[in-house]
């Protein structure tokens, strides 16, 4: 670990000072710190869909995205499929290493050590036996997810998995796949 | 000891509720200066002590560190851990020696506000004073997740209050829910009695019990941490909730944590999540709390090392240890069979103190008592004993001395002002 002198203050872009107030302000508001995340889809055609994501709830109002954000969703070719697009598995990771990586850079920041390089690798584990409904005992979903980090910062590698560790714990996609969630889900005829 | 005078209303300046080591501490500085007061019991000195623990159970604390103001220990095993009615005797021995005015066998009903103070109701007539000191405890009641109602009649739970000894429960599997110092003696003690266990386990806080030859007890009360003080604290909400160590009092001052639970066949799993139907989930971040833990445990030992290496003593003390980090099996269960795999759930998931008797405005929103490190926010009420209420060692026999010190300096200074008033 280089020494770096001790008024510097370490920059990865997060403004945690608005986070701490926001902190601060919704645990004497708790109202508004209720949010609705959203996003619409719409099957194209096979197994592919296009889903968008623009508009949310939180803070006690409406709010939007500054842009709308698609994603094509679609199953690879192997699968007699088109491949317009990552699987929707995939788009788990995706967020899983989002939301760990925005965590491990606002956690840094708060502890003021300089990130210069975080990198992410996942791997999840899938016997296709359970959604293909061969074996009745294999799940749909993952059987685990291997995630690794490669992490250049002024820091020693002690404080490094700390971060992770941090991360991880303050993770929304982390406690939405490792915890239960009910899903509801209902239909309507157009 | 007093007597209450049944039924009658009786004047004192101050009353103290909860005849525990805070409770006795507080009359003891209240003697000090001579003011008029009680302290009212629901049953016997240290009745918690007497009827709320397990069998097996002995205190975190060797025994030399068992002191109250005024009464160190003085028995013959000062690197001793003693059982809860060692501890029952310890403090009956101290209200008696202090002359502690204790009105025993009287429950608290209702503590209201009246004009120049409060007035304590209680089953055995009513009291008014002054001031009011909540020296009740931080365990009054087992804090059992919202979960446990959505459990099968099939599953028999008790909480750590309730249990004493393995051979009350039922036969079947055992889950144990939460890794404090108590989830993991009640795991392992329940294995050894021949049961599969299962050890539910969230964010827990790792420690050896000996460190480079000492007492990690003495470690930490040498080198300051205990001394801290939650002012000091970047999180202070988070210092207050933190989980007892996985620590065990033993006469071979055995270590305790989760690789030793599993050598003994416990079978750890992740935080108990949820309940479907008739299966237990468990939360998938049992890698990710086992790994913090190891982090803690090894941040706190290089403080230790430093402060060692400051003070000159790396020659007088063993040398420098690190412990195996903990073991998680490749991929833990997610899931048990209630009824079948577990027929019995353990809630180890800690306590909350019990103010529902106090009919004074001073509850926030989530139903916590408003105070300042142990000045509630209502004149003349004061609260001991509480988890890092002051320091870390608030709520440990040894800790009370200290917050009790400075309570009841701002008790009299009240008891002063109020005196002023009326002249």
């Amino acid at each position: 670990m280089t020494n770096p002198a001790p008024t510097r203050r370490a920059d990865n872009g997060v403004n945690v000072d608005a986070l701490l107030t926001a902190r601060a302000a919704l645990t004497d508001a708790p109202e508004g710190a209720q949010f609705k995340w959203r996003a619409t889809s719409h099957w194209m055609n096979g197994t592919h869909s296009r889903a968008t994501v623009d508009g949310f709830f939180g803070l006690g109002a409406e709010q939007r995205h500054r842009r709308s954000f698609e994603f094509d969703s679609d199953h690879p070719e192997i699968f007699a499929a088109t491949d317009n697009g990552a699987t929707p598995v995939e788009y788990v990771l995706v967020g899983l290493a989002g939301c760990l990586s925005a965590g491990i850079a606002s956690v840094a920041q708060n502890r003021n050590i300089q990130l210069h390089s975080v990198r992410a690798t996942l791997e999840a584990g899938m016997d296709l036996q359970g959604v293909l409904g061969i074996d009745e005992h294999v799940r749909n979903g993952f059987d685990g997810i291997k995630v690794h980090y490669e992490i250049d910062a002024d820091a020693t590698p002690e404080q490094i998995a700390a971060l992770v560790a941090q991360s991880q714990k303050r993770s929304a996609v982390f406690d939405i796949i490792a915890n239960p969630t009910d899903v509801t889900v209902t239909t309507s005829k157009a | 000891m007093t007597d209450p005078g049944d039924g009658a209303g009786r004047t004192v300046d101050v009353v103290v509720i909860g005849g525990g080591h805070c409770g006795l501490a507080m009359s003891h500085a209240l003697s000090r200066r001579s003011v008029d007061h009680v302290v009212i019991e629901r049953g016997e000195v240290a009745n918690a002590w007497r009827t709320e623990r397990w069998d097996s159970l002995r205190l975190l604390t060797p025994n030399w560190m068992c002191r109250l103001p005024g009464q160190c220990y003085d028995g013959g095993e000062p690197d001793g851990f003693m059982r809860a009615t060692d501890v029952a005797a310890f403090l009956a021995r101290y209200a008696t020696r202090m002359r502690v005015p204790v009105v025993t066998h009287t429950t608290v009903q209702r503590v209201a506000p009246a004009s120049g103070g409060y007035v304590v109701r209680t089953d055995r007539g009513d009291w008014s004073c002054r001031a009011v000191v909540l020296a009740s405890g931080a365990c009054s009641l087992p804090a059992v997740p919202r979960l446990a109602a959505d459990l099968p009649a099939s599953v028999t739970q008790l909480t750590a209050r309730d249990y004493r000894r393995p051979a009350d429960l039922p036969p079947g599997g055992v889950l144990v829910a939460g890794a404090s110092a108590t989830g993991l003696q009640l795991a392992l003690e329940i294995r050894r009695s021949g049961r599969p266990v299962l050890l539910a386990t969230g964010e827990h806080v790792r420690m050896p019990r000996l460190y480079r030859g000492r007492d990690v007890q003495w470690w930490l009360l040498a080198s300051g941490v205990l001394d801290q003080r939650i002012e000091d604290m970047d999180d202070p909400v988070r210092a207050r909730r933190l989980p007892s160590p996985q620590l065990v009092g033993s006469d071979e001052r055995m270590a305790l944590d989760l690789n030793i639970v599993q050598r003994d066949g416990v079978e750890v799993c992740g935080r108990l999540a949820g309940v479907r139907r008739n299966r237990a989930l468990f939360s998938g971040s049992l890698h990710n709390v086992c790994a913090l833990a190891d982090l803690k445990m090894n941040r706190l030992l290089d403080t230790f090392d430093t402060w060692a290496r400051a003070q000159g003593l790396d020659a007088e003390i063993g040398a420098l240890e690190r412990f195996e980090p903990t073991s998680v099996a490749a991929s833990p269960r997610l899931g048990a069979e209630l009824g079948r795999e577990v027929c019995t759930i353990v809630w180890a998931t800690g306590y909350r103190p019990d103010f529902r008797w106090l009919d004074v405005p001073v509850f926030d929103r989530r139903d916590e008592l408003r105070h300042d490190r142990g000045v509630v926010d209502a004149p003349g009420l004061y609260v001991l004993g509480l988890p890092f209420l002051r320091r870390r060692k608030s709520s440990f026999i040894h800790g009370a001395e200290a917050d009790v010190n400075e309570i009841a300096a701002h008790l009299f200074e009240h008891l002063e002002h109020i005196a002023g008033a009326l002249c």
